[in-house]
């Protein structure tokens, strides 16, 4: 199967080496979300047709194996950020598809009761730091989760015997960032300041239609480009979620121990469009096939058949993930649409309320809207630790 | 307070007093930027900050600013509150897509999840032959973006008060010094104060018009107030402290005693803090004014380098006496 877009040709994939087997149960798990993400996914372009979603949406089809498989090797409080193509991220740090779908619906139940889109998909819970919209600008965000995480443990808990987190932040972008000044200000902080973070490059070998030779330097390899700024690069097959799996797990260790940053070139390919609206006319249809043979889903189906998944058992999951999928969309459908006085909401946390421009600042007032996602607790100690 | 426990501190030292007190009070507040640690501030703002709370949370970044802009951002959704110094506010466009796009959009782009308890402050202004590119007065730029505060301090009081609640708050907070203020001296008292944001304070009392004015400009405004006395002219000066929230309730107060009104705004006239404020003032005081609300800004041109030329180019006495005298038809 083809490990690297088609321009990376000459790239250098990690050879697979012996790893331990996956549990059973794990593995079939992780196709369970893979094929829950590739669902919600494909319903997500139909609503999207449907007009019952606005705005852009860029779907994850074919990256099943990166956030699944990256996500697996972290622990639920390790933080993530990641850029706009967020859906299966979401869905793979364990966000209810009913929250993620209701979110697109412009719905109150959105996990940011609908002020976010499909582009800033937030969960405090699962410590899932945004959907950022902006190309690159999340990594300068993710490299300040890992200060504020290494902040904590060194000043904050210094004093307590055994306090220390020692969390890892996944900061994801796709290889179209990598040429936004933004980044690079960040791996430079993130090396000069031994930053607990992973830097990982969705590199599906497209920057909306731009092909990454065509738009960057060493395209071919991108992972020299950490070189630069003290970090490891490190390439993985990202359409093996067992491969992805492992090299991962190896990598949060690594930076859960030394607290140094690394740079992962996440080889993958995007099935479908940059966004809706893409006809995909920078790419040939041979290509997109000589992909599609290594579809994630198919790989790990077919690993799992060697080790006694039946063809029951997959029609068994693929009965449950479009039974949620269509329980999302039914919820979100169901959610009430948020009441207009929720303009005017959350936009300062405390007391003063959007300037009217006719009087004194307006005191914020109004009962709390009830949902999974409550305001912050403004009330909290001073020193009390952090999220 | 008592009289006794009255120092006088210049400026920068009560910037730098009000960062230490809140970083001694709250771990989670800490101090970045460009030369603040080992150099002790490129304006001395920081001196001795290294010393006492050491090199993790008094951080010298490098010349970097979208990314340790971005990277505090990071931190304070995390719950941290970091004080981001910028070296001048004009350094700030580098990093105007964290400041504008992440910091004040936070909380509401996630349902309310995520706040960004924040600080950036720095030198804003015009006035030391800087030239164009180093003489932002940001305010007008940056005051049209809802989700921000922005506080502009005319002296140290002011400015320790002020810089105390930006700290605690829990928004993101514009904080704009003046260059040309960091050596003002100024009697600050050794008790702990706060001063809120969104009161205004009346820095001068008077009868015939109202001057309302922000930040450095609230001196000069004082200095005509002097000179306008000798005229048999009472000024009334409003020194607003902060643009964001604005106390609209004190300019519409004073304009209803006076019936009149100047602005003085040292950022450009085009959509800022200075129109806002007559548009305000027309709308909320239209049958109290007998003439329309005059407004002083800095002209509509680049900053200048030449002195001669920045002194005009500034709003100055001179230029805010003229419409004063004018908007009371005394001219």
């Amino acid at each position: 199967m083809p490990t690297s877009a088609s321009s990376n040709a000459d790239g250098q994939v990690r050879p697979k080496s012996n790893r331990p087997e996956v549990p059973m149960a794990t593995a079939k798990n992780w196709l369970r979300e893979m094929m829950l993400i590739r669902e919600f996914e494909l319903r997500c372009m139909q609503a999207y047709q449907d007009k019952k979603i606005g705005g852009f949406c860029h779907v994850y089809i074919g990256q099943e194996a990166v956030a699944v498989g990256t996500i697996a090797a972290t622990e639920a409080r390790d933080p993530i950020v990641t850029a706009y193509r967020d859906h299966g991220h979401a869905l793979a740090r364990g966000m209810d598809p009913k929250h993620c779908m209701a979110e697109m619906y412009g719905r109150i139940g959105g996990c940011a009761k609908g002020k976010g889109g499909s582009m800033h998909m937030f969960d405090r819970d699962n410590n899932l730091f945004g959907g950022h919209g902006i190309v690159g600008a999340q990594i300068p965000l993710g490299v300040g989760l890992a200060f504020a995480t290494k902040y904590e443990d060194e000043v904050i808990n210094a004093d307590k015997n055994g306090g220390k987190s020692n969390r890892v932040t996944l900061a994801f972008l796709g290889d179209g960032a990598l040429n936004q000044g933004s980044v690079h200000e960040a791996m430079n902080l993130a090396g000069l300041f031994d930053l607990p973070v992973i830097i990982i490059c969705e590199n599906n070998g497209y920057s909306m239609g731009t092909s990454i030779v065509r738009g960057t330097t060493m395209g071919h390899q991108i992972s020299v480009k950490s070189e630069a700024y003290g970090m490891e690069g490190v390439e993985i097959d990202g359409m093996d979620v067992i491969e992805t799996y492992w090299a991962m797990k190896e990598l949060v260790d690594k930076v859960r121990a030394t607290s140094r940053p690394i740079f992962v070139d996440m080889r993958c390919y995007r099935f479908k469009g940059h966004s809706m609206s893409d006809p995909r006319k920078y790419r040939t249809r041979e290509e997109e096939e000589r992909y599609e043979q290594g579809d994630p889903i198919g790989v790990l189906k077919a690993h799992l058949e060697l080790r006694g998944l039946t063809e029951d058992d997959h029609k068994e999951i693929q009965r449950e993930v479009r039974a949620t999928v269509k329980a999302s969309m039914d919820w979100a459908e169901n959610s009430p649409t948020p009441p207009t006085s929720d303009l005017y909401r959350d936009v300062y946390r405390e007391r003063w309320g959007p300037y009217t421009g006719t009087s004194e600042p307006e005191m914020l007032g109004g009962a709390e809207i009830e949902c999974k996602f409550n305001a912050i607790d403004t009330t909290i100690d001073r020193k009390a630790d952090l999220l | 307070m008592s009289i006794a426990t009255m120092r006088e501190i210049e400026f920068r030292d009560a910037v730098r007093e009000a960062m230490s007190e809140e970083m001694r009070r709250d771990m989670r507040v800490m101090l970045m930027g460009e030369e603040v640690a080992q150099y002790n501030g490129a304006y001395k703002v920081s001196r001795g900050m290294l010393d006492e709370f050491g090199p993790r949370r008094v951080i010298d970044t490098p010349i970097s600013e979208s990314g340790f802009a971005g990277m505090a951002i990071g931190a304070a959704m995390m719950g941290l509150r970091p004080i981001v110094e910028f070296m001048s506010w004009s350094f700030s466009l580098v990093a105007a897509d964290p400041i504008l796009n992440n910091a004040p959009k936070m909380l509401y782009m996630s349902g309310g999840q995520f706040g960004c308890p924040i600080v950036f402050r720095g030198n804003d202004g015009a006035g030391g032959q800087l030239g164009s590119t180093h003489s932002w007065s940001v305010e007008g730029l940056f005051s049209n973006v809802p989700g921000i505060k922005m506080v502009i301090p005319s002296n140290p009081y002011d400015a320790k008060g002020l810089m105390k609640t930006a700290i605690r708050d829990d928004d993101p907070v514009f904080f704009l010094e003046s260059e040309r203020l960091l050596s003002m001296r100024g009697e600050v008292p050794e008790e702990e104060y706060l001063i809120p944001f969104g009161q205004a304070r009346i820095a001068r009392a008077g009868t015939d018009c109202t001057i309302v004015a922000f930040g450095r400009m609230v001196n000069i405004a004082l200095e005509v107030g002097i000179e306008l006395e000798k005229e048999g002219i009472s000024c009334e000066v409003l020194d607003m402290r902060t643009i964001r929230p604005l106390d609209a309730g004190s300019i519409i107060r004073s304009v209803k005693r006076t019936g009149a009104c100047v602005v003085v705004d040292q950022s450009w006239s085009f959509g800022s803090p200075g129109s806002e404020v007559a548009a305000l003032v027309h709308r909320e005081c239209f049958d109290d004014l007998d003439n329309y609300v005059h407004r002083v800004h800095s002209a509509d041109v680049p900053a200048p380098y030449a002195h001669n030329l920045e002194q005009e180019y500034l709003p100055n006495a001179r230029r805010i006496a003229e419409a004063v005298r004018s908007c009371l038809y005394r001219s």
